[in-house]
């Protein structure tokens, strides 16, 4: 038989259970849910998640409300997917069911508050690249020109601290992000770092790593380093916030000699 | 995170300056008392008056009292009720997330609490019992087998506490900063641990068995 008629044969009978924790909205308790949804070729987590969509019913037969989740891009570049799939945070869009271990435990990245279901607000991390000013200011009342080149070498690993998509998995593993202190989290250090090497984002690098020396800046940091194992994108995380380290306890101590 | 937090004066934070002193003070002076202790009673190996000599010239530095309440009491206080305060702000995840370093995250929080609890009683023995320490005093510790045990404890935690703080210290000050140089750094440091501890327990059987 060829493979697509094996898949086909299999299709009809192979199910694949999920134990989803549900949430109805952000102040009710959570609850889990079994499902029980048909097996297709290469389907990914959303698939299954759009299959109680199309069908609402629980593994008992019952009919129940349709998971909610978040998902934009669908190829691990958006970062909206990301929910904790068998106790791991990652992107749902490139999670191949095939891949995991029965039953797929899905649940919330609770670091973050439950909005509903799977649906997380990750609005603290977006607050976070503001403070630490993740951008490059190039606007002035007149034509500035064009900036100083950026050296290849310097391009090559700054390109890899670049692929971070906000998705917020180095936020939900990092043990020091939690309700009794406010750690910016692994990814604002590493996108400050970001914007200070580039030759003209290197004029405001003082703004950044004071926003870094504030509440819940660099210092918070354990070195658990969780976050650096856990990022989709491989980004370097804890080579960033270790170069900052040297960075800002040069900047604060240099600044309060100069004072 | 969106609460304007309160800088002091020059501007450098006060949450930065604490961990940064607690990191520091963690390696000098305390971490280096540690070892010049750790020594001090590896004299005790080479027998009776060879740590009773040792002991007697720590008792003859002058200003003592002076230098042992600026240089080991106060940053060793604010370095054990600083670092409580710390254990008690991180979280714990090693079940969910079971790498070698989160779980050494979560050891380096549990020996320093030992440790702490370790030291208290082991000031209260012997340097404010009363008595001066010399060869027979500490013989006559730690063959109690409960004292014996505790100061295993105490020395395995204290050492291990140490050797995986300065790797953290070396982070924390961007020494170590690339994934090699700090898994380098995590190699020798825990061979560090491992010959400290021996040292200490091999100086505890000496006081036992009066070499």
């Amino acid at each position: 038989m060829a493979t697509v008629e094996k898949d086909l044969a299999k299709q009809a009978t192979r199910t694949v259970r999920f134990i989803i924790e549900r949430q109805q909205d952000a102040t009710s308790e959570p609850y889990e849910e079994e499902f029980l949804i048909p097996w297709r070729p290469g389907m990914n987590v959303i698939a299954a998640l759009m299959e109680i969509q199309r069908n609402p019913v629980n593994a008992k037969g019952e009919k129940t409300t349709p998971v909610s989740w978040e998902s934009n891009c669908l190829e691990e570049v958006c970062g909206a997917c990301t929910m904790v799939i068998n106790g791991k945070p990652r992107q749902s869009c490139s999670a191949l069911v095939d891949k995991f271990e029965q039953p797929i435990r899905l649940k919330p990245m609770r670091t973050f508050p439950v909005i509903r279901d799977l649906v997380v607000d990750r609005s603290r991390m977006f607050a976070a690249l503001k403070k630490v000013k993740a951008w490059i200011p190039i606007d002035g009342t007149y034509d500035l020109g064009a900036g100083p080149r950026m050296a290849e070498a310097d391009r090559q690993w700054a390109y890899e601290l670049s692929k971070c998509f906000t998705c917020g998995s180095c936020v939900e593993a990092c043990p020091n992000v939690n309700e009794r202190q406010s750690f910016i989290g692994p990814f604002a250090i590493s996108q400050a770092r970001l914007f200070n090497q580039h030759p003209t984002g290197k004029m405001n690098r003082a703004e950044r790593y004071e926003a870094l020396l504030e509440e819940g800046g660099i210092h918070e940091c354990g070195n658990a380093q969780n976050c650096v194992q856990v990022c989709p994108k491989g980004i370097p995380l804890t080579t960033s916030i270790a170069a900052m380290n040297r960075d800002i306890n040069f900047f604060s101590l240099t600044k309060w000699l100069g004072h | 995170m969106s609460t304007v937090s309160p800088a002091s004066a020059n501007g450098v934070n006060r949450d930065f300056l604490f961990r940064r002193l607690h990191t520091l003070s963690g390696i000098v002076p305390v971490g280096m008392f540690l070892l010049e202790h750790l020594f001090t009673n590896a004299t005790g190996t080479l027998g009776a008056s060879a740590y009773n000599n040792a002991v007697n010239a720590i008792q003859h530095i002058p200003f003592l009292h002076f230098v042992e309440f600026v240089f080991i009491f106060i940053p060793l206080i604010y370095h054990g009720v600083y670092g409580l305060y710390s254990a008690y702000t991180s979280g714990y995840n090693p079940g969910q997330y079971s790498y070698a370093r989160n779980q050494l995250f979560v050891w380096q929080r549990i020996t320093g609490v030992v440790t702490f609890v370790f030291i208290i009683y082991h000031l209260w023995m012997t340097r404010f019992s009363g008595h001066m320490p010399n060869f027979q005093f500490v013989h006559d510790l730690v063959s109690n087998p409960f004292n014996l045990v505790f100061m295993i404890i105490g020395v395995v935690a204290a050492t291990f506490h140490l050797s995986n703080g300065l790797w953290s210290f070396f982070v924390h000050w961007g020494i170590t900063v690339g994934p090699r140089a700090q898994k380098v750094s995590a190699v020798v440091l825990l061979t560090m641990f491992v010959l400290l501890s021996a040292m200490g327990i091999v100086s505890l059987f000496a006081f036992l068995y009066g070499w």
